[in-house]
């Protein structure tokens, strides 16, 4: 390590000062607050910015890269973690749950996914997956006098151990085989045919981040952990993570295996239909709109592989846009369904939603948006998600795959419709309390930016996901 | 002027933010919702003032399009604008038929009344948006989006079965725009370009045309909507409050007609030959069997739906026939079948309103106490049957003209649907206007009301005029239709 090494990860450095600065201080006044969350936001912020403007390269002997991609990863994963802090820290402190750890824990999961999109060997990639892994375990089980939290939180620990289980038994395979843990190290020793081992290695490692992702068919913990966690907190599960995890499968398939393509190829799609599928079907089937936007997450997910399947730079560009777009999507949803209270009852059933038009138009609208967003209907940022990854796909020759993924969106539309109908069709069933300030924000800005802002901001937004993929051609 | 069509598309848009902001701002109330229809209806007058302006701009002698735009957007798209003859009368119908919705809607919705104007607004936009696009994914942007006002329009403001008629009308029409969307895809993929007239000149692998064709065919024909899937039609429009039958009929199924002629033909010349047979016979079903169908309803409104089905069955005819009578005829078969569907839904809504019920059974011996009424009504059906003298003939004949130019067989099965239309369309008003009043509940319906009048008046006279001076839209048409059909002539010739 020489101080060069530092240069490339200032975010990382920031981050894990601040939260163990936010730690000290908290642990000494012994409760969090409005002020203590304004921190923790400020360090992301300066994190951002770190990445965007820190040095590139390669460091720490080839484990960690900061390149265009890695920023521009890190910059959604750290901007989505800055927006949980004061939604999550409202809901709690709603519901008379002050702990000053729930910012800190947020750093530290953001810290965690960094790595995950700095990743430039299987260390790396393992250490960023645990370190975040392990903060959202306790995120999942924060209200931990409510047994359906604890109950979420045991679930995801006692699987996503099992994932990291099989994530390590594919990476020790893999450095048995290949003789290092560098993805370009892994590369350079693939001279043809690949062996057999390493392949087994792969599937493993591909089998642990597909649970990351939540793609099926290893998305059984979806549902359940998000019906369990505290809503805010799922409307952070559901986005950076799987935003970081993405990034993290592209560049170990594109970097690590850019070479057997044809080997994990067929994967990746199977992979990819199955979610699709999963997540419509499924979805037509569930009552707790929690479960709903979990397999609705599920199917998202399949796009996003699909357009990782594509491959090569225009694939990548297809998968990062679709992520983007798909996080604030699924932001806003959450800011919504967190905020929303009838009688001193939390709204978490599609009924519950009954009449919701009548008694809070704003946010109703903005419900709808992201409905139809995550839907992938125009004009609104999930449709040009969507025909990212499908003009990626039909231009990699996967026309039937991304045929059948239209159709999986057609059968998956009838939930999104379902839910619209209970809002705006239905008697309402009585008043819904005002929505605090902050959620109520961040949803109409969310869903402003679904539509029409995101129109708009394509005409940035493209070029810099084309920036980012453009190393991966 | 430059920029007008961007003008009369999202003109309405206007209108739903002044709304808005008296719906979150204003006091709830019969005042706000007076305030919200003047609103709606002085924007839709505009717009319809300056789509008027627009076809007056318009130089028919151009064949191009007109009126262009560009603005480039992202991934090589553009936000691409532009009319030419045969797009730019379909703005002008959207824009003419607006007002009358809601002026028809005046009395009738009383439950969230300023949503409702929103949605119509924002449908009229949408519906602009999809005749001006000239970027591809533009297009299906409009196209797609104007689903949702639609849905909402049937799913709070239908009648008894209105949420299953909304889903059905969605999925439906969804699974056939998917379909489009990754033909859209592909098309771009191949050809580099979005652009609609860059695409027109493209040619497109003969193997890759069938199966662009056979995906656009599978959204427009949904759209159109052609048998054997036309079943969503009867539903949404029996469920549809009447403002929203008459968007369906008098504009939405135009689209599919619209898409066929911008699309399939210049874009997939060959295939489109290839499928003619398809089309003819998909068609000639669809007049026959649904003027079958509409003879037994029982139910005014559905009867009218399926004459739509089979009023569309000759556009597709002259779609298809590939010659300028058809293209022509097609083009003013579905002009004419705005108005006169879209009159014929305003007349259900009519005693609709007064009796609350629409089954033929129900009525009878109208003429007595509505005079007015049964003279407006006559004239339509008259219409709708093709008449000479009113719109409808004109364009029967003339895609009929166009079929036998094509295919014998065609013209002689398509004309008998003619008759068919006649069977059906007198005897439903033989048996809700003629004979004695034997109902006492209608013993005091009351005639058309100033308001009623004042929204008969511009549809009575277009179908006249229509009927009578044809060419004001041949004018307008027919170098751009020249141009279509010689540039397929030649496609399928070298």
């Amino acid at each position: 390590m020489t101080l060069a090494d530092l240069n490339l990860v200032w975010p990382e450095l920031m981050l894990a000062g601040g939260a163990l600065l936010l730690l000290m201080v908290g642990a000494f006044r012994g409760k969090g607050g409005p002020a203590f969350d304004g921190l923790a936001m400020l360090v992301l912020l300066a994190a951002g910015v770190a990445a965007v403007l820190g040095g590139e390269g390669r460091g720490f002997a080839g484990g960690l890269i900061a390149d265009n991609l890695s920023s521009f990863a890190k910059v959604a994963i750290y901007a989505a973690s800055a927006l949980a802090i004061p939604l999550g820290g409202g809901w709690l402190r709603a519901r008379g749950d002050d702990k000053f750890e729930f910012p800190v824990l947020i750093l530290l999961a953001a810290l965690g996914m960094g790595m995950m999109a700095s990743a430039g060997d299987l260390i790396s990639l393992y250490v960023g997956i645990e370190l975040h892994s392990l903060a959202l375990y306790v995120l999942a089980a924060f209200r931990r006098d409510d047994a359906r939290s604890s109950e979420a939180g045991l679930k995801y620990f006692v699987l996503g151990a099992l994932s990291s289980g099989l994530l390590l038994y594919g990476a020790s395979l893999i450095y048995g085989f290949a003789g290092s843990t560098h993805f370009d190290v892994i590369a350079a020793s693939i001279q043809g045919q690949a062996h057999t081992g390493l392949l087994f290695g792969l599937v493993f490692l591909i089998c642990g981040l597909a649970f990351k992702v939540s793609a099926a068919p290893f998305h059984m913990w979806t549902p359940d952990v998000y019906e369990g966690a505290p809503t805010p907190v799922v409307g952070f599960f559901a986005g950076a993570p799987k935003m970081a995890a993405m990034v993290l499968l592209a560049r170990v398939l594109s970097e690590g295996f850019g070479t057997t393509v044809a080997q994990w190829h067929s994967i990746i799609v199977i992979v990819a239909l199955a979610s699709v599928f999963v997540g419509a079907f499924a979805g037509l089937a569930q009552k707790n709109l929690k479960r709903l936007w979990a397999y609705s997450s599920i199917a998202n997910i399949g796009y996003a592989l699909l357009g990782l399947a594509a491959g090569g730079e225009v694939g990548m560009q297809a998968m990062l846009m679709f992520m983007v777009l798909y996080m604030v999507d699924v932001t806003g949803f959450f800011a919504c369904l967190g905020a929303l209270q009838r009688g001193g009852k939390p709204m978490e059933t599609v009924d519950d939603m009954a009449g919701l038009f009548k008694e809070q138009p704003g946010i109703a609208l903005a419900m709808t948006a992201f409905a139809l967003s995550a839907l992938g209907l125009p004009p609104f940022s999930g449709f040009f998600a969507k025909v990212f990854v499908f003009k990626a796909a039909l231009g990699a020759g996967l026309v039937w795959p991304a045929v059948l993924a239209l159709v999986g969106s057609v059968v998956a539309a009838a939930y999104y419709l379902r839910l619209i109908k209970v809002m705006w069709f239905d008697p309402s069933t009585g008043p819904v309390e005002t929505p605090p300030l902050t959620a109520k924000t961040i949803a109409i800005g969310a869903a402003l930016f679904s539509f029409p802002v995101g129109l708009i901001a394509l005409h940035w937004l493209e070029p810099l996901a084309l920036a980012a993929s453009a190393a991966f051609g | 002027m430059s920029g007008i069509l961007s003008l009369v598309t999202f003109l309405p848009f206007a209108g739903v933010a002044a709304i808005l902001a008296l719906r979150f701002l204003g006091q709830p109330g019969e005042r706000t919702d007076t305030a919200g229809k003047w609103i709606a209806l002085a924007t839709t007058l505009a717009t319809f003032a300056l789509s008027v302006k627009l076809v007056l701009d318009f130089d028919p002698a151009n064949t191009g399009f007109q009126f262009l735009e560009e603005i480039p957007w992202f991934m090589g798209l553009s936000y691409r604008m532009g009319v030419d003859g045969i797009s730019v009368l379909f703005v002008l119908l959207t824009a003419f038929l607006l007002p009358l919705c809601i002026l028809a809607s005046w009395k009738t919705i009383d439950k969230r009344v300023l949503e409702y104007m929103v949605a119509f607004l924002i449908l009229e936009s949408l519906v602009i948006g999809v005749f001006c696009a000239l970027d591809l994914i533009v297009f299906y942007l409009f196209f797609e989006a104007g689903l949702v006002p639609m849905f909402l329009i049937i799913g709070i403001w239908g009648g008894k079965n209105r949420v299953y008629a909304a889903f059905k009308f969605f999925l439906y029409t969804l699974l056939g725009s998917v379909l489009m969307l990754a033909a859209i895809l592909v098309m771009i993929g191949v050809s580099g370009t979005s652009s609609i007239p860059e695409l027109m000149t493209y040619q497109f692998d003969p193997g890759l045309q069938t199966w662009l064709w056979l995906a656009f065919f599978a959204s427009f024909a949904v759209k159109m909507p052609m048998w054997p899937v036309h079943t969503w039609l009867p539903d949404a429009h029996v469920e549809a409050p009447t403002a929203g039958s008459v968007i369906l009929a008098g504009i939405l199924l135009k689209m599919g007609g619209y898409g066929f002629m911008r699309f399939s033909l210049p874009m997939f010349p060959s295939a489109s030959e290839l499928f003619t047979p398809l089309v003819f016979g998909m068609s000639v079903i669809a007049i026959i069997y649904t003027s079958l169908v509409a003879f037994r309803q029982t139910d005014i409104k559905k009867l009218i739906a399926y004459s739509s089905v089979a009023h569309m069955g000759f556009v597709t005819i002259g779609i298809f026939s590939g010659n300028v009578q058809g293209e022509q005829g097609a083009i003013f078969q579905m002009l004419s079948h705005g108005v006169i569907s879209g009159a014929l839904f305003l007349c259900v809504g009519v005693v609709y309103d007064r009796m609350h019920t629409r089954e033929i059974a129900f009525y009878g011996g109208l003429v007595h106490r509505m005079p007015f009424y049964a003279a407006v009504f006559m004239l339509f059906t008259m219409g709708n049957v093709g008449l000479p003298g009113t719109s409808g003939f004109v364009g029967e004949i003339l895609t009929m003209a166009g079929a036998y130019g094509a295919s014998t067989w065609t013209a002689l099965f398509a004309a008998t649907g003619v008759i068919l239309s006649a069977v059906y369309a007198l005897s439903l008003y033989r048996r809700t206007v003629f004979g004695e009043m034997t109902n006492p509940a209608l013993a005091q319906i009351s005639d058309l009301t100033w308001r009623e009048m004042v929204v008969f008046a511009p549809l009575v006279a277009s179908t006249l005029y229509l009927g009578l001076q044809p060419n004001v839209v041949f004018n307008i048409t027919g170098p751009s239709v020249d141009a279509l059909v010689g540039a397929w002539r030649a496609a399928i010739a070298g």
